[in-house]
C-alpha cells in the first residue's frame, strides 16, 4: 500500500484519504505560512519564559524580565504622585486664603477637594452639595457657622456636635414642648414665619413676638438674624434647614432636630480638609 | 519600407499570461523591469522628484507665528492637539477641515480616474514612487534587465554577494530616511533630528521609524508589484470607476495585429501584417511584469512605460507612434470596427491605412473635449463646491469661541434673600497665538440679572474683563443671579457674549436660566 497516488489533473500527490472517490490533494502549506506558524510557537514559548506564566503549586514562574502588572500599577501611581507632589506640598504649606488667591493652586485644590467630597460628603450633602431636609445646601449663602474659607475649614476639621472631638462646634436648642404650651408654640411659630413671608393668623403675631423675645432671642437674636457663634440659624431669610412654614417651625420648636457632622481632620488629614474647604468655598455662596 | 534590424527582440513573458498560467498557489515570478525612456518616463521622473521633494522637505520649512506658537510650517502637534499648516492653525474641533480635505481627495480620485484612468496608481501612489526609486538603485548597482537576470541566475560568488549587500544597504538607508521623515511632521524637525540621533527622542519616534523602515523596505524593495496585485484594494475600486470614455493604456491591436517577427517577409509574401513586431519591449519595461497586449487587466497600473518603449520601437520602424497609447474604449471600439470592417473580418491593418501607408484620418484619436462629459463635470463641480466652501469657512471662521456648560446639579440655588442663582462653566477659546482681553456680558430679555466670576475678586456686575492667554482655552466659573420674584418662567433663555476689547471678533452662546416652578 505504499504506492503514491498522483492526481491526474493537477499532477499533485494525494494524502491517500478518499471519500466517495474524492481524494484529498497533498498540497504543501505555503512556506511563509509554515514559517509564521513556527515563529508563533517559538514566540509563545519565549513569552512564557520571559513573562510570568507557568503555574506552580503555590505561585507561578516569575519570568526573566521580572514583570508584574501590580508593580506597574505601583509605578504609575508613584509617577502620578510625583507629578502631584509639588502641588500637594504647596497646598500643605500655605494657608487656605493664600491658596484661594493663587489661581493655579485653587484650581488644583478644587479638583482634589471635589474628589474627596464625592467620597466623604455626598452621603449627607448630596452629589451637587445641594443638601436636603436637615442637611444644609452648601451652594447657598446661608451659613450656620460662618461661610469664610477658614471657618469652613474649621467646621470640616472638627465637625458639629461630634462627640469624639474636643473642639467640635457645640450648641443645643431646648425642646420647648416642656416650656411652652401648645397655643404659645402656635403663636411663636406664626411670628417666626411672618418674618420671611405672609402670616396666616395676624392675631398670633403680637403674642408670638413677646414669647420670642423671652425664649428665643437669647440665641437667635432680638432681630431673629441668628448667631453664628452658637450655630443659631437666621430665621428671617428664605432658607430653612428643616422645612419652611408654620407647621415645620412648630415641630422644630417643640422638639428640635439638630444635625451632627463628624470631624474630618483626623480621618482625612490636614491637606484633604483644606482642599475640601476650598472646594466648598468655591461653590459660589461663600463669604 | 521597414527596417527591423535595429529592433532587439527581448525574451520576455508576462507573469500572468494565460499560456503559462499556474495553479492558484504559485511562487512569485521575478520581474526585472528594463529601463524605459520617453515622454512618460520623463514625466514620471518629474512627478517622483516633486512628490519625494514634498515628502522629505516639507517638515523643514519654517513659518514665523510669533513667540507663542511653533515656527514649523507643517506640524501635527499631537501633544497640544494643534495642527499647523502655514498660515492655518486648526484646533481639534475644527477637524472637519481635514475631513473635508479627505472628501476632496476622494472625489478628486473619482475625477482623475474617470478622466485619465488609474493615474494615481501609475504616477503618484507612494508604492509606485518608492518602487521606482528602489529600481533606480537596483539598476545603478546591478545593471539593467539582462545583467540583473544573469546575476540572479548566477551561483553565489563574492561579486554577487557584494552587489546584493550594497543594494540592500542602500535600500535600507532609503527606508530609514522615509520612516525618519515621517516623524518630523509630528515634532519640531531640527530639535527632533538632534534628539533622535542622540537617542533622546520619545520611544514612539523610534518605533514609528522602525515600522516605516520595515514597510518601506519590504513593500518597495521586496514585494513591489505584489502589493498592487494582491494587497491593494485600489485596483478593484478604480476599475469600477472607469467607463468607455476614460483614458486607459491600450494596445491598439486594430493596427498591431497580426503581429509578426517576420513582417518584411510576410509583407513580401503578400500577407496581411500589423505594426507589432512582437519585440516584447512593452513586456520588458513593465514594472508589473504583464503584457499589455493581453488587454486591460487588473495588474496594469497605467504607468505608461510600455507606451514609451513601444513609441521608441515605432520611431525606429518609421511608423506612427501610438501602437500602445492612452485611448478610450469608445475610440478603440470605433477603430476596431474600422479595422475589421464592422467585425466581419479578422483585423486587417490595411483598412485603417491610406494607400500611402499613413494612418487613415477615419481613425479616432484622443481629444481633450471627450474628457469633458457630465460625469467628470459633476465630479469637478462637487469637488470645487467643497473646496470653495472650505475656503469660505476658513476665511470667515471665528478665532474666538465660547462654550457654556450649565450646572445640572443643582440646577439652581435659592439664596437667603430669595433670589435665584444658576452656575455656569464657561470655556473661552482664544485661537490666535497672542494675548487677548475680552469683555464678558449678558444679553437677552432677562430682567434684573447680575453676574459674578468666581475667583475674580470683583463684586457682582453686568460685565467682566477677562484676560485670555495666547492660543489657549480658559475655563471660568460664572454665577448668574436673578432677584426674588423676577423669574418669568422656569426656563429663561439668554446669551453670554464675549467681545475682543481690541475690537473685531465676538462670540456668543445661548444658555438657559432655571428657576423653581414656585418662584414666579
Amino acid at each position: 500500500m505504499s504506492d503514491k497516488h498522483i492526481d491526474k489533473i493537477s499532477g499533485v500527490s494525494t494524502t491517500g484519504h478518499e471519500w466517495d472517490g474524492i481524494r484529498e490533494l497533498n498540497n504543501p502549506m505555503p512556506r511563509w505560512w509554515v514559517w509564521t506558524f513556527y515563529a508563533t510557537i517559538f514566540w509563545g514559548l519565549a513569552y512564557t519564559i520571559a513573562y510570568p506564566a507557568w503555574p506552580l503549586l503555590t505561585s507561578s514562574t516569575k519570568g526573566l524580565f521580572g514583570y508584574s502588572s501590580r508593580a506597574e500599577v505601583v509605578q504609575d501611581i508613584a509617577a502620578a504622585d510625583a507629578v502631584k507632589g509639588s502641588y500637594v506640598e504647596m497646598i500643605k504649606g500655605k494657608t487656605i486664603n493664600d491658596i484661594l488667591a493663587d489661581e493655579t493652586l485653587r484650581a488644583i485644590a478644587v479638583s482634589a477637594g471635589g474628589a474627596a467630597f464625592k467620597v466623604n460628603c455626598v452621603q449627607c450633602h448630596g452629589s451637587g452639595a445641594q443638601g436636603s431636609s436637615g442637611y444644609p445646601n452648601l451652594n447657598d449663602d446661608d451659613w450656620l457657622w460662618g461661610g469664610k474659607a477658614d471657618t469652613i475649614q474649621q467646621t470640616i476639621n472638627h465637625g458639629i456636635r461630634f462627640a469624639g472631638d474636643g473642639q467640635t462646634r457645640e450648641s443645643v436648642m431646648p425642646a420647648f414642648a416642656d416650656v411652652l404650651d401648645r397655643k404659645q408654640i402656635q403663636q411663636v411659630s406664626t411670628y417666626v414665619a411672618s418674618l420671611s413671608g405672609p402670616a396666616a393668623e395676624q392675631s398670633n403675631i403680637e403674642p408670638g413676638a413677646v414669647i420670642f423675645a423671652e425664649n428665643c432671642a437669647a440665641c437667635h437674636g432680638a432681630n431673629a438674624k441668628g448667631n453664628r457663634e452658637l450655630g443659631a440659624p437666621d430665621l428671617t431669610d428664605a432658607i430653612w434647614l428643616n422645612g419652611s412654614g408654620e407647621a415645620a417651625i412648630a415641630a422644630q420648636v417643640k422638639s428640635p432636630k439638630m444635625g451632627v457632622m463628624p470631624a474630618w481632620g483626623d480621618r482625612l488629614g490636614e491637606t484633604s480638609v483644606k482642599e475640601l474647604a476650598v472646594f466648598v468655598h468655591s461653590l459660589g455662596g461663600s463669604e | 519600407m521597414q527596417d527591423q534590424s535595429e529592433i532587439i527582440r527581448l525574451e520576455a513573458d508576462a507573469v500572468n499570461s494565460a499560456r503559462t498560467r499556474q495553479p492558484l498557489y504559485a511562487p512569485r515570478r521575478k520581474i526585472f523591469p528594463k529601463r524605459a525612456s520617453g515622454d512618460f518616463r520623463r514625466f514620471k521622473w518629474i512627478v517622483m522628484a516633486i512628490t519625494l521633494g514634498i515628502y522629505y522637505l516639507t517638515p523643514w520649512l519654517r513659518w514665523d507665528r510669533g513667540p507663542f506658537a511653533p515656527d514649523q510650517a507643517v506640524l501635527i502637534d499631537l501633544v497640544n492637539r494643534r495642527f499647523y499648516f502655514f498660515f492655518i492653525e486648526i484646533w481639534p474641533q475644527e477637524f472637519f477641515f481635514v475631513a473635508g480635505l479627505l472628501v476632496m481627495a476622494g472625489i478628486g480620485l473619482f475625477l482623475v480616474t474617470s478622466t485619465v484612468g488609474r493615474a494615481w496608481c501609475g504616477y503618484t501612489c507612494p508604492q509606485t514612487v518608492w518602487v521606482d526609486l528602489f529600481l533606480v538603485v537596483e539598476r545603478a548597482i546591478e545593471g539593467d534587465r539582462n545583467a540583473r537576470i544573469k546575476l540572479d541566475a548566477a551561483p553565489w560568488s563574492f561579486r554577487k554577494i557584494a552587489t546584493r549587500v550594497i543594494k540592500h544597504t542602500i535600500w535600507l538607508c532609503i527606508a530609514v530616511a522615509t520612516g525618519g521623515a515621517w516623524i518630523f511632521y509630528f515634532a519640531d524637525a531640527p530639535k527632533l533630528v538632534a534628539d533622535f540621533v542622540a537617542g533622546a527622542a520619545v520611544a514612539s519616534a523610534y518605533v514609528t521609524v522602525a515600522i516605516l523602515t520595515a514597510t518601506t523596505y519590504t513593500f518597495g524593495g521586496l514585494m513591489r508589484e505584489q502589493v498592487c496585485t494582491y494587497m491593494c484594494p485600489w485596483p478593484r475600486i478604480q476599475a469600477a470607476m472607469l467607463d468607455e470614455t476614460s483614458l486607459t493604456v491600450t494596445y491598439n491591436d486594430w493596427r498591431g495585429e497580426p503581429r509578426s517577427r517576420h513582417a518584411k517577409r510576410m509583407a513580401l509574401a503578400g500577407e496581411s501584417v500589423g505594426d507589432c513586431v512582437d519585440c516584447n519591449a512593452c513586456v520588458a519595461v513593465c514594472p508589473m511584469g504583464i503584457d499589455i497586449r493581453d488587454g486591460q487587466q487588473l495588474e496594469c497600473i497605467t504607468c505608461a512605460l510600455c507606451i514609451d518603449a513601444c513609441d521608441g520601437v515605432m520611431d525606429k520602424l518609421g511608423k506612427e507612434r501610438g501602437l500602445i497609447s492612452y485611448t478610450t474604449l469608445n475610440d478603440y471600439n470605433a477603430n476596431m470596427a474600422l479595422a475589421t470592417a464592422g467585425s466581419t473580418h479578422p483585423v486587417n491593418p490595411a483598412l485603417v491605412r491610406n494607400p500611402d501607408g499613413r494612418l487613415s484620418n477615419k481613425v479616432a484619436n484622443i481629444s481633450l473635449r471627450k474628457l469633458f462629459r457630465p460625469r467628470t463635470l459633476i465630479y469637478l463641480g462637487v469637488w470645487s463646491a467643497i473646496g470653495l466652501f472650505m475656503v469660505y469657512a476658513l476665511l470667515t471662521r471665528n478665532r474666538l469661541e465660547l462654550n457654556v456648560l450649565h450646572d445640572r446639579n443643582p440646577q439652581f440655588v435659592v439664596l437667603s434673600d430669595g433670589s435665584i442663582r444658576n452656575g455656569y462653566t464657561l470655556k473661552l477659546l482664544n485661537m490666535v497665538p497672542r494675548q487677548r482681553s475680552v469683555r464678558l456680558s449678558l444679553k437677552g430679555a432677562f430682567p434684573a440679572a447680575s453676574m459674578s466670576v468666581l475667583g475674580s475678586g470683583k463684586p457682582e456686575g453686568g460685565a467682566f474683563d477677562i484676560e485670555l492667554e495666547p492660543d489657549r482655552l480658559k475655563t471660568i466659573k460664572v454665577f448668574v443671579r436673578q432677584a426674588a420674584g423676577q423669574a418669568a418662567a422656569p426656563f429663561q433663555e439668554f446669551k453670554f457674549v464675549i467681545e475682543d476689547n481690541a475690537g473685531g471678533e465676538r462670540a456668543d452662546y445661548t444658555a438657559t436660566f432655571n428657576a423653581p416652578e414656585t418662584a414666579q
